[in-house]
C-alpha cells in the first residue's frame, strides 16, 4: 500500500514540472511575433509560474533575446546561446536581436516580478512575495497558492502567505476575505495591522472581523514589546549580576570595599582581547579563543586580586573608608597604565558566529544570540559560585574565617592565606565579567567605570553577603531599568532607579535579602 | 573605626604656630593680585597664570575644607562634595549666563544662546530670579544645601553609614552627572555654560576682575576657616568627633546623632557651593563634567594627603595636591594619574593623618 502511494507521489512530482513545460513551450513562439503577440506572451509565461521562463524573460529585458530565422529563440548563456525551449547550445549566427516597445516593458515588469517568486534563490522569492504585499493585486492570487504549494523555506513560505492574504483581500470573492483578515490577524505584524486599516475603510461590511483581527494583532504586538523588553531587563540584569557577584563575595563576605572592581573588570575585557590575538596566529585555535579566554581571564584577574590583597588590603582591615580611598587609586593606576600599554582606543573583540546574529523565537521574538549567551553565562557562574561557597573545602573555611577568625585560626585554618584566596577568588569572578563584557561593550581602559556604581546598588538593594539577594538584585534593577527607558530615556531611567533604591534602604537598610541572627551583628 | 587620629585641636604652642602660619600665608597669598601689577621686568612680578591659578586653588581649599568638616569630624566620607560644588557653581553661572543678554551669538534679548538653539520659546521657571547676583548666590548655597539635607536626612535616619554612605553620595553625583548631560534638562547639555561676558559690572578676563575674584575667595576662605574653627572648638564639634569614633554610643547617651551629622553635612555643602560659586567665574566654564565621581574623590584625597580633622590639613593638602597636579600635568602628563593613584595608595598605608601628622610628630 505505501508503495504505491509513493509510486503515485513520485509521478505526480515528476509529471507536475512537465505538464508545466508543455504550457511554457507552447507560449514560447509569440515571443518571436509582433510587438502584441509578444506582450501577450510575456504575460502568459508570467502567470505560469514556471523557473525556465525566468532567463528568457530577463534577456529579453536585457535586449539579449534572439530570433533565429527559423523561428526559434536563443538565449545567452556563458559565451554561447541556448535553445529557449530545449536548453540544448545553438548557434546564434543570423539571428536577430528581439525589439521591445513600451507595452512589452510595462508587460514585462510585472511578469517579471511575478516571476521571482518561483526563483531557484530564496532570498529573491521572499523579496518578491514581499514586493506583491505592497503592490497586491486580485490576480496573484493563483500564482501566489501555486509558488506556496512549492515552497519549502519556512520563513519565505510565511512572506508568501502574508501576501497571499493581502492580494485576497482586494480580491472579491468574499470567503477569501474573510479568511485573509483571519490569517492577516494571526500574522501579527505592523504592516498587517496598517493593511487591514486601509481595508477597514473600503470595506465597511467587514468592519467587526477586521477590527477582531486588529485587536488580536495589538495584543501579539504588546506581548511581543512586553517579551523583547523582558528579554533586554534580563539580559542587563545578568551583564550586573556578573559584575556584582566578585563584589558579593569581596564586598558581601569579606566586607572589604574594593573600588579597583571595576578595573578588573576592564583587566579581564583586555585578557579577552589578548588571548584573540594571541590565537590568531594559531589557525586551529582560533575558533576556541572565546572559550580559553573564561580561564586566561579569570587567572589574570585572581593574580591581580591576590597580589592587591596580599600587598595592601591587608593592611587596612578593619578601617573600610581607607581601604576605599586606596583601592580607588590602584583602579585609577592599572587604569592608566591598561592606557598607556594599550592605548585610549577601543580594542576589538570579534564574537565567535555561534554568538553573533539574532534568534527568532516562537511569536516572533527577536533575541540577539550574543546577548542571550550573556545570560546562560551569568547563571552558570552564579551556580559555580554558588558551589565554590557551599560544597567546596575552600568554601568552608572561607565562611569560617568571616563567622569567627581566631576560632577559625585555632582549628588550624590558616586565615591570611584563605583571605588572599577568596579576594582572588571575588577577582576572578570580575574578570569573568569582563569577557562578557567584551562581547557587548567597548574594550576601552574605562570600561569597568560604568558598571562599578550600579554593581554596588546591586549589592546593597539585594542585600550584603547574599547570593540570592545579588540575583534578584541584579535581575530587578536590570528589568526595572529597561522597562522605565522607553517613556523615560536610558538616563532618566538611571536616575529614578538610583532614588528609588536610596528609598528602599529607607523601608530595608540592610537590603532584600537581609542576614538574621549572628552573622548580621558583625 | 579610627580612634588612631589624633585630637582635633593641636593644644598649647603649636595653635599658636598654627595661627602664625596661616596668618603668614593669607598675608602673602594677598600680595599676589598686587605684585601681578608691578611692571613685567620686575623681579617680583607675578604673572597672570599664578594669579588665576592660585584663585582657584583656593576655591579647592575651600571645598576641602568643607569635606574635612564633614569627614574630618563628622566621620561622613561624602564621595559626592563635588556635586554640590558644581551646582553652586552652575547657580552662579546660571546668574553669568543671564547677564550676556543680547551679546550672545544669536542676539535673543533674554534667552542664551544654547536655548535659542535648541527652540525654547521662553525662559523655563527655574532661571527666574537667576538675574539677580544677591539670588544666585542664595541659590547656590540653598541648591546644595537642601540636596545635602534630603540625602542626609533619609541617609542618617536609617542609620547608613561608612562606606555605605560613601556609595550612596557617588551614587549621587553620578545620576546628577547623567541628568545634566542631558540637553532637556535646561542648563546647556553636554556644553554647560561658558563665554561669560561680566559679574556686577566688571567684565571678567580683566586683571581687575581677577583681582576682585581672588580676594573674594580669600575672604571667603578666612571666613570658612573661623566657623569651621568655631565650630570644631565648641561643644558641637566635641560631640561631632564623638558620634566620629563611637556613633552607637552617643546616641545612647541621648544626643540627637541624626541632627548632628545633618547640619554639619548641610553647612559643609552649602560651604562646597559657595566655593563653586567662586570657582565658575575664575575659569569661565561650568559643564557636566564637574559632576563626574572623579572629582569628588580628588577632593577627598586632598583632604587625606594634607591631614584630615585638623582643617589646617584640608588646605596644606588642596594646594600642594593641585600645585603637584599643575607641575605634573605640563612636565608628564602621562604620569599624572599613577601620581595620584600613588597618593591614595601612599597616605591610607603609611601617612593616615596625612602631612599635618608628620608636622606634628617631629615638633612634639
Amino acid at each position: 500500500m505505501t508503495r504505491f502511494i509513493l509510486r503515485i507521489a513520485v509521478f505526480l512530482l515528476l509529471a507536475l514540472p512537465a505538464r508545466a513545460q508543455d504550457a511554457f513551450t507552447g507560449a514560447l513562439p509569440g515571443l518571436a511575433g509582433g510587438f502584441g503577440e509578444i506582450a501577450a506572451s510575456v504575460e502568459r509565461l508570467g502567470s505560469l509560474g514556471d523557473p525556465r521562463a525566468l532567463p528568457v524573460l530577463r534577456a529579453l529585458q536585457d535586449g539579449t533575446l534572439r530570433k533565429a530565422a527559423d523561428g526559434r529563440l536563443l538565449v545567452p548563456q556563458g559565451t554561447g546561446f541556448v535553445d529557449a525551449a530545449t536548453g540544448q547550445p545553438a548557434d546564434a549566427a543570423g539571428a536577430e536581436a528581439v525589439r521591445l516597445n513600451n507595452r512589452v516593458r510595462q508587460a514585462l515588469r510585472g511578469a517579471l516580478g511575478r516571476l521571482q517568486l518561483v526563483s531557484p534563490d530564496a532570498a529573491e522569492r521572499g523579496a518578491a512575495a514581499e514586493a506583491i504585499f505592497r503592490s497586491r493585486g486580485a490576480d496573484d492570487v493563483p500564482l501566489l497558492q501555486a509558488a506556496i504549494r512549492r515552497e519549502a523555506v519556512p520563513e519565505v513560505r510565511a512572506k508568501m502567505e502574508l501576501a497571499l492574504a493581502a492580494a485576497q483581500l482586494v480580491a472579491s470573492d468574499e470567503s477569501a476575505k474573510r479568511e485573509a483578515v483571519a490569517r492577516l490577524g494571526a500574522a501579527g505584524t505592523v504592516e498587517a495591522r496598517a493593511l487591514l486599516l486601509e481595508a477597514r475603510a473600503t470595506n465597511p461590511g467587514m468592519a467587526t472581523a477586521i477590527d477582531v483581527s486588529i485587536a488580536s494583532i495589538d495584543r501579539t504586538l504588546s506581548f511581543r514589546r512586553a517579551a523583547e523588553t523582558l528579554f533586554q531587563g534580563l539580559s542587563l540584569g545578568s551583564v550586573l549580576l556578573l559584575a556584582a557577584l566578585g563584589l558579593a563575595v569581596t564586598f558581601g563576605v569579606m566586607g572589604v570595599i574594593n573600588m579597583a572592581h571595576g578595573e578588573f573588570v576592564m583587566l579581564g575585557a583586555y585578557a579577552t582581547y589578548m588571548v584573540q590575538e594571541f590565537c590568531r596566529g594559531v589557525p586551529w585555535l582560533a575558533p576556541w579563543s572565546l572559550l580559553l579566554s573564561v580561564p586566561a581571564a579569570f587567572l589574570v584577574t585572581a593574580a591581580c586580586g591576590a597580589a592587591l590583597e596580599r600587598g595592601l588590603i591587608r593592611h587596612l582591615y578593619g578601617r573600610p573608608l581607607e581601604t576605599l580611598l586606596m583601592t580607588f587609586g590602584v583602579g585609577m593606576i592599572l587604569q592608566q597604565a591598561v592606557r598607556l600599554a594599550f592605548g585610549a582606543q577601543n580594542r576589538e573583540v570579534i564574537s565567535p558566529a555561534w554568538m553573533q546574529g539574532t534568534l527568532t523565537l516562537p511569536g516572533g521574538i527577536a533575541v540577539t544570540q550574543n546577548r542571550l549567551w550573556i545570560i546562560v553565562f551569568g547563571l552558570i557562574v552564579l551556580a559555580l559560585v554558588f558551589a565554590a561557597i557551599r560544597l567546596t573545602r575552600f568554601g568552608l573555611e572561607m565562611r569560617a574565617v568571616v563567622q569567627n577568625r581566631r576560632i577559625a585560626a585555632t582549628m588550624g585554618i590558616r586565615t591570611g592565606r584563605v583571605d588572599a584566596m577568596t579576594f582572588a577568588f571575588g577577582s576572578g569572578l570580575a574578570g569573568l565579567a569582563g569577557v562578557a563584557l567584551s562581547q557587548i561593550d567597548n574594550v576601552s581602559p574605562n570600561l569597568g567605570t560604568g558598571y562599578i556604581i550600579d554593581s554596588f546598588m546591586v549589592v546593597v538593594f539585594g542585600g550584603v553577603g547574599s547570593l540570592a539577594g545579588t540575583l534578584v538584585g541584579a535581575m530587578t534593577l536590570g528589568v526595572v531599568n529597561k522597562v522605565l527607558e522607553p517613556w523615560a530615556g536610558a538616563v532618566l531611567a538611571k536616575v529614578f532607579v538610583l532614588v528609588a533604591i536610596m528609598l528602599f534602604i529607607q523601608r530595608r537598610p540592610k537590603g532584600l535579602f537581609a542576614l538574621k541572627g549572628r552573622a548580621a551583628e558583625s | 573605626m579610627s580612634a588612631t587620629l589624633a585630637s582635633p585641636a593641636p593644644a598649647g604652642t603649636g595653635r599658636l604656630t598654627i595661627r602664625l602660619v596661616l596668618l603668614g600665608a593669607v598675608l602673602l597669598l594677598a600680595l599676589l593680585p598686587a605684585l601681578n601689577r608691578l611692571p613685567a621686568d620686575s623681579a617680583l612680578h607675578v604673572s597672570d597664570f599664578i594669579v588665576s591659578i592660585t584663585g582657584k586653588w583656593i576655591t579647592y581649599a575651600i571645598l576641602a575644607l568643607a569635606i574635612d568638616l564633614a569627614w574630618g569630624y563628622a566621620g561622613i566620607l561624602s564621595l559626592g562634595h563635588g556635586a554640590f560644588f558644581a551646582l553652586g557653581g552652575y547657580a552662579i553661572g546660571m546668574h553669568l549666563m543671564r547677564l550676556i543678554g543680547p551679546r550672545g551669538v544669536y542676539g535673543h534679548p533674554t534667552l542664551p544662546d544654547f536655548m535659542v538653539f535648541l527652540g525654547y520659546k521662553d525662559l523655563p521657571w527655574y532661571w527666574l530670579g537667576f538675574e539677580h547676583f544677591p539670588y544666585a548666590i542664595l541659590m547656590a548655597m540653598a541648591v546644595p544645601g537642601a540636596l545635602a539635607a534630603v540625602v542626609g536626612y533619609l541617609a542618617f535616619r536609617s542609620r547608613i553609614t561608612g562606606v555605605y554612605l560613601s556609595i550612596i553620595t557617588q551614587a549621587m553625583t553620578y545620576a546628577l552627572m547623567l541628568a545634566f548631560f542631558r540637553n532637556d534638562m535646561g542648563f546647556g547639555g553636554n556644553n554647560g555654560f561658558t563665554d561669560f561676558k561680566e559679574l556686577l559690572g566688571m567684565p571678567l578676563n580683566t586683571a581687575n576682575a581677577r583681582a576682585a575674584l581672588f580676594y573674594a575667595s580669600l575672604a571667603l576662605l578666612v571666613a570658612s576657616v573661623l566657623i569651621c574653627a568655631r565650630i570644631t572648638r565648641s561643644k558641637l564639634g566635641r560631640v561631632l568627633v564623638a558620634i566620629r569614633d563611637a556613633e552607637s554610643r552617643v546616641r545612647f547617651l541621648g544626643y540627637d546623632v541624626t541632627r548632628h551629622k545633618l547640619f554639619v553635612f548641610v553647612l559643609s555643602a552649602m560651604l562646597a557651593g559657595l566655593a563653586g560659586a567662586l570657582y565658575v567665574p575664575q575659569v569661565g566654564i561650568i559643564n557636566p563634567g564637574e559632576f563626574s565621581p572623579g572629582n569628588s574623590i580628588e577632593a577627598v584625597i586632598w583632604v587625606a594627603v594634607g591631614g584630615r580633622g585638623t582643617l589646617v590639613g584640608a588646605l596644606l593638602g588642596a594646594f600642594s595636591v593641585n600645585a603637584l597636579k599643575t607641575w605634573l600635568t605640563t612636565v608628564a602628563p602621562d604620569l599624572w594619574l599613577f601620581a595620584l593613584g600613588g597618593l591614595f595608595v601612599a597616605v591610607t598605608l603609611f601617612l593616615p593623618r596625612g602631612l599635618v601628622g608628620l608636622f606634628s610628630k617631629t615638633t612634639t
